[in-house]
């Protein structure tokens, strides 16, 4: 499938004809052209595992495909390498953060190329320069010299971002970049790439989220299950529309009120505190209620999730479970009282990438699993499908090395592995990150269903559809602060705005 | 803020405490159980301390960049053997017999190069295998030794040259030979790894090497070139040793790769890769060597020494583990 550009549009930057790239037991792309021209932005789209990254690496030079041409400015190449793919004008941001997190924001931003002078030596000078000159661009807190481990997740992203700045760049392919952005950071963002397009650069957008794309981009490109099913122009379609593209079917997006009466208090926190990072916390959340927790990146809820795990030890405060006072002090005490964390940094925190998808997801009760000394296998195998259905996980079975899935399927096994605990207290950490429409919408439902049936859920999030969709109640928190908590009647958007971003709620209240 | 700053000072500068605490504790214990009446930090013994850390201390910064680039060497002390061996050897084969005192430099870059080219050959199994350093210098460990068997059986190879004897034992500056050595060398490769591309990427390997791949390092040959370092300055340390002392044992070098990692541990670099400073190894390699001298000063004996070193390696450790979790919870920027 080759796709019709009319006389009066420009020369291409790019163009990938016939693309088929395939893994063992994955046809991951099956004949995808793409092309994309000079300033504009282009979106890609489709499920989770629908080839995406796969295609965006082969254009980077990461994958060679096992058919197909890669043409750029009208000449056919072969990307040898990422170093090669650069030196032709295309930059990749990855969709995972590719960082060397003991070395300096500037030697990661010209990591593979560090700028140098004679004998190999590094030229400081010269890479602190040209790096402030970026970070002026982007307007971001830290500078060149600062450990890139000691920036928050947000913050590396934007390392990667100022990747893109480095070169003079033809292309720039963005690999979900906002997945892990606050709303002032995606501004820059935004900035960033109305810049490049209007340097006549062409940029290849990957994104799950709507909003971004109709937003910002001119085309929309869209793959299923490694097939190419079309381009249109983002002005002409609409949200529905793209999504059935992606889906082939329609998507019930109304939210499941089917009413539940709600049950008795199941985790109550008084006065917790944790250092400088949260203070003086106090919330319920009763069996069969959704609590959302709404702030920005760093207002201290991800470290109250932790600490409720055990993950961190509280200064001060109590923790009340099922009306009896608890202390926890690991995780695997955590998990004995029935509490679950789905963790925030899937790679980091959630998976071993290095084993497979049965056993990561049966990971957190191999010892319950028992027959005797050994593993179950039979069980283990029996949950682990019962969760792929489920969760609607694309792999080619159990055996398929987590590592190797595309990104959203990752983050639905570690919902699964966490899920098929059967805790009373689930906390989930931004959920959603990096997950296609279609299964977003099937992860809200989800977590409503389990509220339904009597769990106590929290969810924390960056996203205000995603609080505003699944949650009873929203906790707003600003600076490691609770500033207000919301009944879903009385919350709107500028009043929940108004809570986390410290402003006086006195108004609003 | 203030106290995670003070935290990763700490964490930093643990391995000088604990030489200032080892100074303080020995000369203290000395006065009350040393056999000899001379203080323990008298300049004299100060000195030989630092002659005595160059055949250790030069391989540690070896093995320094090795670790930080992900991989680990395990045949040091058995490369370490080897050259030795060609180094003493070669000065008594005929063909150089006319060479005169010309022989010493000849002997000297045999030597040198066979370590290079032992190292060569690791790096190259890594590279091109990609099976574990550890596995593959472990291999090459007890390969390197059989050789070094085969050469002389159980005899020690000796060969004592008066002019080599008389430049190893000089003293420049109040230094001694083997000490400007491990100086050099020091300085040398501190330079490679803050100061260069091919260290600043030996980093990169270690810390991640998906990331380092993507950016398009060549990972490969970067670390070809750290095993060739860590080979040659193994032979360079055999070479510094020998030239004074003139007589190989076929087990001389044993152990040595666990010195030289404990010493590269203590100083901070991770066993993991991707963190580990020069500076650190050098403190790390002077608190080894204080420690053996220091016991044997208040009159412990060789079993007590290890016994103690091995119990301060975990303790040193757990006490970097406390103060880098610490620093964890700051809050990020
Ligand atoms: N290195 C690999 N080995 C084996 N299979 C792979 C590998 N990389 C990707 N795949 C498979 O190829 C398919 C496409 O994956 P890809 O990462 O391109 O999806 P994606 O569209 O980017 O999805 P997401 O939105 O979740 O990031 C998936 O089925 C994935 O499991
Ligand atoms: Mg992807």
């Amino acid at each position: 499938m080759t796709e019709i550009i009319d006389q009066t549009t420009p020369t291409p930057v790019l163009r990938l004809e016939d693309i088929v790239k395939t893994f063992p037991g994955v046809r991951a792309l099956d004949g995808v052209s793409l092309t994309i021209l000079p300033g504009e932005v282009h979106a890609l789209m489709g499920e989770n595992g629908a080839g995406k990254s796969t295609l965006m690496k082969v254009l980077g030079g990461i994958h060679q495909p096992d058919e197909g041409q890669i043409i750029v400015a009208e000449q056919p190449v072969v990307m040898s390498g990422p170093l090669d793919a650069k030196a032709k004008g295309i930059v990749f941001i990855h969709q995972e953060l590719s960082l060397a997190d003991e070395l300096s924001v500037a030697e990661n931003i010209y990591l593979g190329e560090l700028p140098h002078k004679r004998f190999g030596l590094v030229d400081w000078a010269e890479l602190e320069a040209k790096t402030n000159a970026i970070l002026e661009k982007l307007k971001v807190g830290f500078n060149a010299k600062t450990r890139v481990g000691d920036l928050s997740i947000a913050n590396q992203q934007m390392v990667e971002i100022a990747r893109a700045l480095t070169v003079d760049a033809k292309a720039v392919i963005f690999d979900e970049p906002t997945a892990s952005l606050t709303d002032a950071e995606k501004v820059v963002l935004f900035e960033v790439i109305s810049d490049l397009q209007e340097q006549g650069v062409g940029i290849a957008y990957i994104s799950h989220r709507m909003e971004e794309i109709f937003k910002i981009t001119d085309r929309i490109s869209v793959l299923r299950d490694g097939q190419y099913q079309g381009t249109v122009n983002t002005a002409d379609t609409n949200e529905e529309n793209v999504t059935q593209m992606m889906i082939g079917r329609k998507l019930d997006l109304s939210r499941n009120e089917a009413h539940h009466e709600l049950g008795e208090v199941a985790l109550e926190v008084r006065g917790l505190s944790c250092g400088s990072l949260f203070e003086d916390v106090n919330f319920e959340v009763r069996r069969g209620e959704v609590v959302g927790f709404y702030g920005l990146v760093g207002a201290g809820r991800t470290e109250i999730a932790e600490t409720l795990f055990g993950l961190r030890n509280p200064t001060s405060g109590s923790i009340f479970l099922d009306g009896a006072e608890v202390a926890i002090t690991s995780p695997h005490d955590a998990i004995e009282r029935g509490i679950s964390l789905v963790p925030e940094d899937r790679k980091g925190q959630g998976l071993v990438l290095g084993m497979n998808c049965r056993d990561n997801m049966t990971l957190p009760q191999v010892d319950d699993l028992k027959a005797g000394p050994f593993v179950a296998d039979g069980a283990e195998i029996a949950i682990f499908d019962q969760y792929r259905d489920k969760l609607d996980i694309r792999t080619p079975g159990w055996k398929q090395l987590v590592g190797n899935l595309s990104g959203g399927n990752q983050q639905k096994i570690v919902i699964g592995k966490w899920l098929s605990m059967r805790p009373n207290v689930l906390i989930v950490d931004e959920p959603t990150r990096g997950i296609d429409v279609g299964s977003k919408a099937e992860i809200h439902n989800l977590l409503r269903d389990l509220a339904a049936q009597g769990y106590a859920v929290i969810v924390i999030s960056s996203e205000m559809p995603e609080v505003l969709h699944v949650a009873d109640r929203i906790v707003a928190m600003y600076s490691g602060r609770i500033m207000r908590t919301f009944t879903s009647e009385e919350v709107t958007e500028e009043n929940l705005i108004a809570a986390i971003s410290g402003l006086n709620t006195e108004k609003v209240a | 803020m203030q106290v995670g700053k003070l935290s990763k000072y700490l964490a930093g500068g643990a391995i000088w405490g604990f030489i200032v605490l080892e100074l303080i504790f020995f000369s203290v214990a000395g006065e009350f159980f040393s056999v000899s009446d001379k203080a323990f930090m008298d300049a004299d013994n100060m000195l030989l301390l630092l002659k005595q850390s160059a055949p250790i201390g030069i391989i540690a910064m070896g093995m320094t960049i090795v670790m930080v680039n992900g991989n680990i060497d395990l045949s040091v002390g058995a490369i370490y053997a080897i050259c030795a061996i060609i180094l003493l050897d070669s000065m008594t084969w005929t063909m150089f017999a006319g060479l005169g005192n010309w022989v010493i430099p000849v002997a000297w870059c045999l030597a040198l190069l066979t370590g290079l080219v032992l190292g060569a050959i690791n790096g190259l199994i890594v590279w091109k295998t990609g099976v574990d350093a550890f596995i593959v210098t472990l291999g090459s460990m007890l390969g390197y030794r059989g050789l070094v068997f085969m050469y002389n059986g159980e005899q020690p190879t000796s060969h004592l040259n008066w002019t080599l004897v008389d430049f190893a034992e000089a003293q420049f500056l109040g230094l001694h030979t083997a000490t400007w050595f491990l100086l050099v060398v020091t300085v040398a490769i501190w330079f490679l790894m803050n100061r260069t591309v091919h260290g600043r990427n030996a980093y990169a390997i270690g810390n991640n090497r998906e990331a380092a791949v993507n950016a398009g390092i060549r990972v490969g040959p970067h670390m070809m070139i750290n095993f060739m370092i860590i080979g040659f300055l193994a032979a360079l340390s055999a070479v510094v040793f020998y030239s004074e002392s003139g007589s190989v044992n076929p087990n001389d070098g044993q152990l040595y790769e666990l010195w030289v990692i404990t010493a590269v541990v203590l100083g901070g670099t991770k066993l993991t890769g991707g963190a580990g400073s020069i500076v650190s190894t050098f403190g790390g390699v002077i608190a080894i060597q204080l420690l053996r001298k220091g016991l044997a000063h208040i009159g412990a004996d060789t079993s007590t020494v290890n016994l103690v070193i091995g119990l301060i390696l975990i303790a040193v450790l757990f006490l970097d583990r406390q103060l880098n979790v610490k620093g964890k919870e700051e809050l990020k920027v």
